[in-house]
């Protein structure tokens, strides 16, 4: 019996990249694998997925209905009568994690640890505070209780497939109760052609210097070219350029892409916690003093406008995109 | 309708925190601090619901933390908040532990809103809102971007989403906790500080509300491992050229 569980969250009908990334820090934690429960409409397909992904050693699996769309005050109740099971229990701290987890822990007079970046042992952790300007170390006294974890997206990779047998599959998720107190209304959902920002192995993010929505849509062909999601500073969300679900940075989305390329981003530390975890980290700005230069791999200094299409030629000159 | 903003004390953001050569903290000698910005922006939000002319009979603010939390609760008096409540500590406290006081505090003060932020900027744990909520028994809406109260006394409430906005309508009592663009702050003007020394500042041992010792130990702190330093291109080709090199093109 593992004794570790990672709550699944799925997005149309998949698994998220973030719960193979729990899956890869309960590993961490225990090498002898976790139990992942998948809850809500896509769960039968989701279980499918998560059958096959290495360190899942069994995928317990819920009632279709009452789940969606995921409410803290719906799941946390199931979600604590797991928890009985478990020593500590993990889910990728994403919007939902971040909502649901804390209630849990509640529930379940838990220990929290938000975002952990880095297993020590099974009770202590690192995490980033301080918008990431520092890394701190904490350990749940052994007395306290069931450990509630989210972890942090940039810190992990994902969990790959497994080689062997694919993990058996239990339906013991009880039905959830139902919250009377809260009415779901709906999701204005932010469409794009571009990948998920959170998931992106590439980004490409505009910052104040692109001066309007027009030319914010710039950056565009340069993404497409190189199959990148969009993403954008808070000045540039700040200042109507890009919504505010493309904003990376503390107060936004913490991504670790392969390659992330800052256009007309100054690089204030607030926007820099949001990227620092990324392999490669480009920019371009006119100004050579500009912050993000302290951080990037590569950098060059001139105008925009004129170099994001050379950019784009220059690319397509070395065989990259189409 | 009541309504209770719990707010933290917590270094400017825009200071440039350092760790203290003893890792047992980071470095607050000489240092600026100040409301919790995401505090502030619940704070504003509960002073707007009061200005729409929504029946608001008290806005309380509370903090948990050592004397000299007074001063961002006088901030917070200065701002337009009724009357301030300090829940004394000697000792930093998780949010565990600040949860459990703010519910014992519900239970005393009985508001029908709590507006919060959805996490401070020291700790980044973005977790007391939804813990109290969790404790408390009631609805939660966390990182609130658009609040309204309905003709029927419940709350609609906007959040931001990893993929969108997403629409709830919560009954009362619950907790709200705010987001950056909930709205925009206004300033403290200096009538305002003098007439704030005239509001009530109750100040009351945190242990009576349940404070006991943190179920986490801060081990160490540290600063965050370095990039590597970086190089300049002088043209779009060697900048494709650079990013081949590096395995990400």
């Amino acid at each position: 019996m593992s004794r570790i569980l990672v709550i699944a969250e799925c997005h149309h009908d998949h698994l998220t990249e973030g719960t193979r990334k729990a899956l890869a820090c309960a590993a961490a934690l225990d090498p002898g694998g976790a139990d992942l429960a998948v809850l809500g409409s896509a769960a039968e397909a989701a279980a499918e997925e998560g059958r096959r992904i290495a360190g899942v050693a069994r995928v317990r699996l819920g009632p279709q209905a009452g789940f969606d769309p995921p409410l803290a005050t719906v799941w946390a109740p199931v979600l604590a009568r797991l928890a009985a099971d478990y020593e500590a229990v993990l889910m990728p701290a994403s919007s939902l994690g971040r909502d649901v987890m804390p209630r849990l822990a509640a529930l379940v007079s838990g220990v929290m640890i938000t975002e952990v970046a880095e297993v020590i042992d099974p009770r202590t952790f690192r995490r980033f505070i301080y918008a990431g300007n520092v890394r701190l170390t904490v350990r749940a006294r052994p007395e306290a209780g069931r450990l509630v974890l989210t972890v942090r997206l940039a810190s992990w990779p994902a969990a790959g497939e497994r080689a062997g047998e694919a993990a058996p599959v239990v339906r013991d998720v009880p039905d959830p109760v139902g919250d009377p107190g809260t009415r779901y209304i709906g999701l204005e959902e932010h469409t794009s052609e571009r990948p998920d920002l959170q998931s992106a192995k590439r980004v490409v993010s505009g910052g104040r210097a692109l001066g309007s929505a027009e030319n914010f849509a710039l950056l565009e062909g340069l993404a497409r070219r190189l199959g990148a999601a969009l993403g954008a500073s808070r000045a540039a969300v700040d200042a109507g350029y890009a919504p505010n679900d493309l904003q990376v940075g503390q107060t936004g989305k913490i991504i670790a892409p392969d390659l992330y390329i800052a256009v007309g981003i100054s690089g204030a530390i607030q926007h820099v916690t949001g990227i620092k975890d990324a392999r490669v980290i480009a920019a371009i700005n006119k100004d050579p003093e500009a912050p993000i230069f302290k951080i990037a791999d590569v950098g060059l200094v001139g105008d925009l406008f004129t170099i994001v299409p050379a950019l784009e030629k220059a690319l397509e000159r070395a065989g990259v995109g189409s | 309708m009541k309504i209770l903003v719990p707010v933290k004390r917590v270094i400017d953001y825009s200071v440039r925190v350092r760790v203290r050569p003893d890792h047992r903290g980071v470095v607050t000698e000489g240092v600026k601090t100040g409301l919790n910005p995401f505090d502030e922006i619940a704070l504003e939000e509960a002073l707007r619901i009061r200005e729409a002319g929504h029946p608001v009979e008290e806005i309380l603010v509370v903090s948990v933390g050592t004397a000299e939390s007074q001063q961002v609760l006088r901030t917070a008096l200065a701002l337009g908040a009724d009357r301030a409540l300090l829940l004394e500590t000697a000792q930093p406290s998780i949010p565990a532990g600040i949860a459990r006081v703010l519910r014992a505090l519900v239970d005393e003060r009985k508001p029908d809103l709590v507006l919060m932020g959805k996490q401070a900027i020291d700790d980044d744990a973005h977790q007391t809102g939804a813990l109290l909520a969790g404790l408390w028994g009631r609805p939660q809406a966390t990182c609130v971007s658009r609040l309204e109260i309905l003709a029927d006394g419940r709350l609609r409430a906007t959040r931001e989403v990893d993929h969108g906005l997403e629409t709830l309508e919560v009954d009362l009592p619950a907790v709200v906790t705010a987001d950056l663009r909930l709205n925009t702050p206004r300033f403290v003007k200096m009538p305002d500080i003098m007439r704030a020394r005239q509001k009530p500042l109750d100040t009351v041992p945190a242990e009576r509300y349940g404070l006991g010792e943190d179920a986490v130990e801060l081990l160490s702190f540290d600063p965050p491992p370095e990039r590597a330093k970086g190089i300049l291109v002088p043209d779009a080709d060697a900048f494709v050229a650079a990013l081949k090199e590096r395995g990400v093109l």
